[in-house]
């Protein structure tokens, strides 16, 4: 009896290697997800405190080759945005909640998960490898010919490249899998307008990954035929253009900023709904806010190269088409005031984090609509400016979205409570620390200070010396949350499987916490 | 302009600091644009000012509103929820209104995108080609001659060149003249900019861009290269001498001869 229990239970939720190596659990594979993405903050935050470090002052401090200043700058924006933001939001809660929230027993493929996580993971390994092959400094853009065999012989960008076709390979299979997931295995009566929003974020997400990523990853492989087989797609003196490998890039890189802000729009509509113990206000206008945002985003990419030298038209039209964007987020940002307007509103740690990103991402929002402007991006473009711009907008929208999203469900993964007083504590040390790195660099990029410069004139230095002070700040704010993870993986305390009352009105909330290794097994059906 | 006098209270602020008549440079704890030396700047910074001024107000107006939510609508003093998810009317309104804005905006981005990139009569070209790292130049209407322009070294300063933004030849052009500056790469990309005269436009490869100046004032006006291109990226700045005419005269006849030209080989420049 024993024997065939145990067998029985072994079946069902295997362990060790077999849990974690060959995972088909959406669950277990969004844990995977968090682990990566949380052992990748943490090498890009490093990254980042190194070089504010450096810029705290003028003139060089400790990073001798400045080679490896830009090593550094190009690792923290690669990995930032293809190892901790996208793993954290898609991989992690999107895998972990879009079964839970449509009453689903897995992902549609569950070893295509599998596959994805690992395609990710080994991604990673090779942006790793590039450290110790030269390392990489050409910016995350990967602009040729700076990239090419010209800029960089040593094969650290060939192994960058390998990084995000694996990266994006992953990616692609996730996107085809959540799209099948969301269309086919809804409970049933769960129809697309009655759909959780988070839901919703991830299907938009899965499709500009799903039209985005292959246009990256055809232009790194020209990149990679140009750098070792003698082709000329970028190189001008062969007949090749430079310039097109930018658009290429942007037609996926502007997408993928959107990638990495919708998933936290997502949680966050579902933080503000259940501390404001309310519905979300205007859902229909909320879903489709993201869709046009989502495709919008698809027809803006040269706002990224207003100084490339295109026809004057040409930039008109993507400063009109990117003004445009503004509209449907302004629907987003006034649809969450709406939903705390009236409602009966607790401040506990993932709120904080959630009226935090409204408050953060106006402001990055704000910014955005100056930049858009071509004639306007001429003082601004490649100036710090824009650093601060898409800080606001992901340091302080996608990050303050994925905490949100740690301080909402944890309870719902591990089953037990996170310490309440030292999130609020992470939070403010969060929120003051990120203002002080990025709000004074709108004052230097006004001023005209370049990006990715690892010295400066030494007008510079007072605000830079604020910026760094706000670096260490997040990073003090950083080992709080080291704590809080501590605290709360040791608590003894568990959660019910509803710890937030009424407002919280999801799926998730409706099994124990933590949630069972298998759930919905049998679907529930929605009124 | 009515909004310009809304700012004037916040200009001070944002102002470029003490304006000096010699040079623009950055200054400590500067929060504002460069101080305009060019037509096209002075519109930069004009529509600058207006766009500063909305999306302040946007952002007070939702601090304000969510400021307003957060201390009345707290649990304890709002302990039942309303249910209220729609209003039509608020929708359309929040969805119009940015809309407006947008076209408030665009008109003048319009204006001024047209005005910067609609290059006018100029009197003669200057060739800036972007090296790693240094920028080189060329004068063809003026015999042809080119020069290199080599960041200085802190140990090569001269009283009042700023670090990291003087170079060894400084590019000289006429006060109140038109020119156009065409430029491109040899290597990498690189982009050549002076926040100053509201001009950024990359190097590239196998292209020729163009831009015009017209500086209003004398003075010396630094920028630095604006597009990561390796090792030296924060080392190859870009310093612009204006002067009056005579001025410009006499450093052309001395450059004639100084500098090699760019159409002869330096071997018969070495013969000579």
């Amino acid at each position: 009896m024993a024997h065939s229990e145990a067998h029985a239970h072994e079946h069902h939720a295997p362990s060790g290697l077999r849990r974690w190596l060959f995972s088909t659990n959406h669950k277990d594979i969004g844990t995977l997800y968090l682990v990566l993405s949380f052992v990748f903050a943490l090498v890009g935050l490093a990254m980042s405190i190194a070089f504010r470090l450096e810029l705290m002052e003028p003139g060089t401090q400790f990073i001798q080759d400045h080679h490896w200043f830009n090593v550094l700058v190009t690792a923290h924006g690669l990995i930032m945005v293809f190892f901790f933001v996208m793993p954290a939001l898609i991989g992690g809660f999107g895998n972990w909640f879009v079964p839970l929230m449509i009453g689903a027993p897995d992902m549609a493929f569950p070893r295509m998960n599998n596959m994805s996580f690992w395609l990710t993971a080994a991604g990673g390994l090779m942006l790793v490898l590039t450290l110790f092959l030269g390392g990489a400094g050409t910016g995350w853009t990967i602009y040729p010919p700076l990239s090419s065999a010209l800029g960089h012989p040593s094969p650290a960008v060939d192994f960058a490249i390998f990084s995000l076709h694996l990266a994006g390979a992953g990616s692609i299979l996730g996107a085809i899998n959540f799209i099948v997931t969301i269309f086919n295995m809804r409970a049933p009566g769960m129809t697309l307008h009655k759909m959780p929003l988070f839901v919703w974020s991830i299907l938009v997400t899965a499709f500009l990954l799903l039209l985005a990523l292959p246009v990256l990853a055809g232009a790194i492989t020209m990149l990679l035929f140009d750098r070792n087989f003698g082709t000329h797609f970028f190189n001008a003196a062969g007949g090749g253009d430079p310039v097109l490998f930018q658009h290429l890039f942007w037609f996926f890189g502007h997408p993928e900023v959107y990638i990495m802000i919708l998933p936290a729009f997502g949680i966050i509509s579902h933080v503000v709904s259940t501390f404001s113990r309310k519905p979300i206000f205007g859902y229909l206008g909320m879903a489709y806010a993201m869709v046009a945002i989502g495709f919008i985003g698809f027809i803006v990419w040269a706002h990224h190269m207003y100084t490339v030298g295109m026809n004057v038209d040409v930039k008109a039209y993507f400063t009109a088409a990117t003004m445009v964007i503004a509209v449907p987020t302004g629907i987003k940002i006034f649809s969450w005031i709406a939903t705390m307007w009236g409602g009966a509103i607790r401040f506990t740690t993932p709120m904080l984090f959630a009226i935090g990103m409204i408050i953060l991402f106006t402001i990055g929002g704000v910014t955005g609509v100056v930049l858009a402007n071509a004639g306007m991006d001429v003082s601004l473009h490649d100036t710090y400016y824009v650093v601060a711009h898409f800080h606001y907008t992901l340091s302080m929208g996608a990050l303050f979205g994925i905490f949100a999203g740690f301080y909402y469900w944890i309870g719902k993964m591990t089953g037990k409570p996170y310490p309440e007083n030292l999130g609020k504590l992470h939070f403010w040390l969060t929120f003051i620390g990120v203002n002080l790195t990025f709000f004074p660099m709108h004052f230097s990029g006004l001023a005209g200070m370049p990006r990715r410069i690892p010295d400066y004139p030494d007008a510079f230095a007072g605000w830079n010396f604020i910026s760094s002070l706000g670096a260490l700040m997040a990073g003090v704010a950083t080992l709080v949350f080291l704590v809080v993870l501590w605290k709360t993986f040791t608590a003894k305390e568990r959660v019910p499987a509803n710890p937030w009352g009424e407002g919280a009105t999801t799926l998730e909330w409706t099994v124990p916490s933590p949630a069972p290794f298998h759930t919905f097994e049998r679907q529930p059906r929605i009124a | 302009m009515k909004w310009r006098t809304l700012v004037a209270a916040g200009a001070a602020m944002f102002a470029a600091g003490p304006a000096l008549a010699e040079s623009v440079v950055p200054q400590p704890w500067q929060m504002g644009l460069q101080r305009a030396v060019t037509p096209v700047m002075e519109r930069i910074t004009e529509f600058h000012d207006l766009l500063l001024v909305i999306i302040t107000l946007i952002c007070l107006v939702v601090f304000a509103l969510i400021g307003y939510v957060v201390v009345r609508f707290r649990e304890d003093r709002n302990p039942v929820p309303s249910r209220r998810t729609h209003n039509t009317a608020l929708e359309v309104i929040w969805t119009a209104i940015p809309v407006l804005i947008l076209v408030i905006i665009s008109i003048p981005s319009f204006k001024l995108l047209y005005y910067m990139d609609t290059i006018p009569e100029t009197e003669f070209r200057i060739k800036a080609i972007g090296h790693q790292w240094y920028w080189s130049y060329v004068y063809p209407d003026h015999g042809n001659f080119t020069f290199d322009a080599i960041m200085k070294h802190d140990d090569e300063l001269e009283p009042g060149e700023p670090r990291l933004l003087a170079t060894d030849n400084y590019v000289v052009i006429p006060v109140n003249t038109k020119i156009k500056l065409q430029v491109t790469a040899d290597d990498v990309l690189h982009s050549w900019t002076v926040p100053a005269f509201g001009v950024k436009i990359d190097a590239i490869p196998g292209r020729l861009n163009e831009v015009w100046i017209e500086a209003r004032e004398t003075g010396t006006f630094y920028g630095q290269c604006s597009e990561l291109c390796g090792y030296g990226h924060g080392f190859m700045p870009i310093a612009v001498k204006v002067v009056n005419r005579e001025e410009f005269d006499a450093w052309v006849k001395q450059a004639q001869e100084e500098f090699a030209r760019a159409d002869q080989a330096p071997v018969r420049m070495a013969a000579n």
